[in-house]
């Protein structure tokens, strides 16, 4: 067993299936992190990648272009996320019920259109829709062991450490990000500033329904090939706890999908020698909430712990604002 | 002289019915600061609320210099000059001072969506110098003090071009040292040629900072003076409209047996600072025990570890002789321990429930409310918050109004009024009448004494140091989480001397400081 997982872990084999693996649950994990920032639970990620995944297929079938396929599976996600704004932010509804509400409409709806489409309920075989290409790197892919891993990937997974990038420069760089932190962390103040919370948070909405769409795409055109009922498999609720996990950062968004991805691939492997399939298949999901539990508990540990040292070695603080406490205009009582 | 900034016949009626302003012709002269006073409720918020355009007027007419003026949105007013201060901070608490100061309307590198950090931090220094309000640019709101918060809320305010400036009850949580510097701040944005509009209960300060003050009541705008013509008896008898006593009567008693006993209290903050360091104290009935120092010396901690809102690090917290250290908030409750919040807003009250339910929130469980099988008895519920409101003179329409509804002073009686009637051995009173008028501050002290009088223990922090001498058999100092002074007897300490050991400059010795231990 031992000797299994190590041979696994030193594979390059594995590491090109964490990275496949990892991709998807970063690029919805990176919109829920969007939009906490801004204040708004985006709980219908996994609706989004649903119906992402199923237009992507579709018109990439119908039209025969994978573009056409990936731009209408995105505009199907937003489609997703602007119900939810308009929910949410219009009408002034739960963001996390509307969520839950638009995750088991995605759930039944795709099936229903697949089943009136192909006349099957399960997959879209029949279909003859396109996947999405795999790029080979020019120089980084000579390179032994690492080249394997890193070359000849989907182009969404490069798309996706792109997005990591996109996502931290919307946060910390451009003027936006201010506004969508500023929102989620106090809604009154942005509006006394002449924001418009709504807005902020409508576009936080559409860049996670951006990146659940290519996320969607990706399940159905390129990590298989076909749509399978329920292929987002939970990924869209995940990343809301593994947003936790990241710390409300895209980077920490990286390290939060890398738990889900590793544990995902170790999954595949574990398959061949035998443990029960289903005990596999919950593997990384049970390992991000015990990684979203582990790191909510040492946060707060962390904390008192520091407090208790510092009380323990502190010298006595030195007075606040050290000034004579009487005022003119008001004398002894 | 021509007025900048003016009402006539302003009327404002909320959608609840309760009329707010009556025909106010409110006048403000270019390069003035206009103190404008009244009892809580008497529409003060509502008036300027109108005139930052926040809430639009029912009736009546705005100019601005003379010409009619309306405002749908605070945008409207900001762009007409018109900047506000509100009551409560509006500021985003994990952004720095200048990326909150920029906020909504943003510096960017050129031709680009870019943030431009060291731009907003210049402006922030610029506008900083130029005002004479210092603040640290690149300092998170977390980590900077009140008094330079509300600097920053009126940075803001000048960095989207205020002419006029509002602040409604700005010193309500400041030291006395920060007001003062808040004073020679204001006067210096008087010279460089605004107007500001400035709301206090204090009618000291009122006199000490305005050039001319208008007082309202109930609604109404009554008289406008010049300052240097009134005093503040005539001002405060003006907003009440009868002869407010500012001066407290209260007869000697002698304490009883110790109810709280507390032993080496302490406690770390967020910030890594030792707020309560090894704080040991006895509560005895029939006393009053102030504790004075300079706002953020642990008063608020040490409140907060008596009444069970937080943990202390060390030490043991008796009632009646049971320990009660980590028991939380409810067991210390029912232990007989009241508590006035020093903040209303947040631990005090919940704003969006009823006046009723704020009332029982304590007690709607007991035998007398709530009836077998958990069925509420809602005619005796109805009946305790309305005589508590009556009691306690809480002036709204009715009791299930929501608390939010009403104004700060009427909220602070709705709290002192649940935790006065709570029928407990122990009052922790914190900040008892910040915001608070003239006429409810002299209603309210009458009513510590006579808990008090009644053998209660009371405990009374306060940042009005006139207000704990006056009130206090007894007082502690604290001093950097410390007790640095005991005086067995209040009135035989001067504030002068209160204020040496206030700023750590004296500090009595041990068997000195021991004696509030009552151990004999
Ligand atoms: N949003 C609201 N809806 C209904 N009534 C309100 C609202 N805001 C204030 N009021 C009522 O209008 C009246 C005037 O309130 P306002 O806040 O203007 O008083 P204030 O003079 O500022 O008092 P304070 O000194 O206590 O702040 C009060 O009776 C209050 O209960
Ligand atoms: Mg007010």
């Amino acid at each position: 067993m031992i000797d299994f997982i190590a041979g696994v872990f030193g594979s390059s084999n594995y590491w090109y299936i964490v990275l496949r693996s990892t991709a998807p649950i970063l690029l919805v994990t990176l919109g829920a992190v969007i939009t906490e920032q801004a204040g708004i639970t985006n709980m219908a990620l996994e609706g989004s990648m649903l119906w992402a995944a199923l237009v992507g297929v579709l018109a990439s079938a119908a039209t025969g272009n994978v573009w056409i396929g990936l731009a209408g599976g995105i505009l199907a996600s937003l489609v997703v996320a602007w119900t939810l704004g308009f929910f949410a932010l219009k009408l002034n509804a739960n963001a996390v019920l509307c969520g839950v509400a638009l995750n088991l409409v995605g759930t039944g709806g795709t099936v229903f259109v697949l089943f009136s489409l192909t006349g099957d309920k399960g997959i879209s075989s029949s279909l003859a829709s396109k996947t999405l290409p795999f790029i080979k790197l020019p120089y980084l892919g000579e390179i032994p062991w690492l080249g394997k891993v890193v070359s000849g990937q989907n182009i969404v997974v490069y798309l996706a450490i792109l997005a990591v990038i996109v996502v931290h420069v919307i946060l910390n760089k451009l003027t936006i990000g201010r506004r969508i932190r500023a929102t989620g962390a106090n809604v009154e103040a942005a509006r006394s500033a002449g924001i418009d919370p709504d807005r902020v948070k409508f576009l936080a909405l559409t860049v996670s329904g951006v990146l659940a769409g290519l996320a969607g795409c990706f399940l159905s055109m390129g990590y298989t090939s076909n749509f399978t009922s329920g292929i987002s498999a939970g990924r869209g609720y995940v990343a809301n706890a593994a947003q936790v996990v990241a710390g409300g950062t895209a980077v920490g968004a990286i390290f939060a999908s890398l738990i889900f991805g590793i544990t995902d691939a170790l999954a595949t492997f574990l398959q061949n020698i035998g443990l029960p399939p289903e005990l596999i298949q919950s593997l990384p999901y049970a390992v991000t909430i015990i990684g979203f539990i582990v790191v909510t508990i040492s946060r707060d540990r962390r904390e008192a712990a520091r407090k208790r040292a510092l009380f323990a070695s502190a010298p006595a603080a030195a007075p606040r604002e050290p000034v004579p406490p009487t005022r003119p205009g008001r004398g002894a009582a | 002289m021509d007025l900048i900034l003016e009402t006539k016949g302003l009327t404002k009626v909320y959608g609840n019915g309760t009329v707010a302003n009556r025909r106010v012709d409110f006048g403000l002269r270019p390069g003035e600061i206009l103190g404008l006073v009244g009892e809580n409720g008497a529409g003060k918020s509502t008036l300027m609320k109108v005139l930052y355009g926040e809430e639009a007027p029912s009736a009546g007419r705005i100019l601005l210099e003379g010409k009619e003026a309306s405002f749908s949105s605070s945008q409207d007013a900001i762009a007409a000059g018109i900047g506000m201060v509100h009551q409560h901070f509006m500021l985003v608490p994990s952004l720095s001072l200048a990326e909150n100061l920029v906020l909504g309307k943003e510096p960017k590198r050129k031709r680009s969506r870019f943030f431009d950090q060291d731009e907003a931090v210049r402006i922030t220094e610029e506008l900083s110098a130029k005002y004479n309000l210092k603040v640290h640019a690149r300092a998170r709101v977390v980590d900077v003090s009140v008094s330079m918060r509300q600097k920053l809320e009126i940075l803001k305010v000048l960095y989207r071009g205020a002419r006029i400036i509002i602040l409604d009850e700005p010193t309500a949580v400041l030291t006395p040292q920060e007001t003062e510097e808040l004073f020679a701040e204001l006067a210096e944005l008087r010279r460089q040629g605004h107007t500001v509009v400035f709301i206090s209960h204090k009618l000291d300060e009122v006199i000490a900072l305005c050039d001319r003050v208008s007082v309202m009541r109930d609604g109404r705008l009554i008289a406008t003076h010049e300052v240097a013509e009134v005093d503040s008896q005539t001002l405060s008898n003006e907003m009440v409209g009868r002869e407010v006593r500012l001066k407290l009567d209260k007869t000697a008693t002698s304490a009883g047996a110790a109810v709280l006993v507390a032993r080496d209290l302490s406690y770390v903050d967020d910030f890594n600072i030792t707020m309560v360091n090894h704080v040991s104290l006895t509560l005895r009935r029939g006393e009053v025990l102030g504790i004075v120092g300079v706002d953020g010396n642990g008063q608020t901690e040490l409140v907060r570890i008596l009444t069970g809102l937080e943990r202390s690090l060390s030490g043991s917290l008796k009632v009646g002789g049971r320990e009660l250290m980590g028991a939380g908030p409810g067991a210390i409750r029912r232990a007989g321990v009241a508590h006035v919040a020093e903040d209303r807003m947040t631990v005090g009250a919940a704003l969006g429930a009823s006046i009723q339910d704020n009332l029982l929130a304590d007690r709607y469980s007991e035998g007398r409310f709530t009836g077998r099988f958990g069925f509420m008895k809602t005619e005796a519920m109805r009946e305790e918050a309305r005589s508590i409101v009556a009691d306690f003179d809480v002036r709204c329409a009715s009791a299930s109004q929501s608390v939010a509804s009403l104004s700060g002073g009427n909220m602070q009686k709705v709290v002192v009024g649940r935790e006065f009637t709570a029928d407990a051995e122990v009052l922790v009173v914190s900040q008892p009448t910040r915001g608070v008028d003239v006429g409810a501050i002299e209603f309210l002290h009458r009513r510590i004494i006579a808990m008090r009088d009644a053998g209660k223990a009371v405990l009374l922090v306060s940042s009005d140091l006139a207000e704990v001498m006056s009130l206090s058999d007894s007082l502690v100092v604290m001093s950097a989480g410390r007790i640095v002074a005991y005086f067995e007897d209040a009135a035989a300490v001067s504030d002068k001397e209160l204020g040496l050991y206030m700023l750590g400059l004296k500090r009595q010795g041990e068997d000195e400081i021991r004696k509030v231990l009552h151990e004999d």
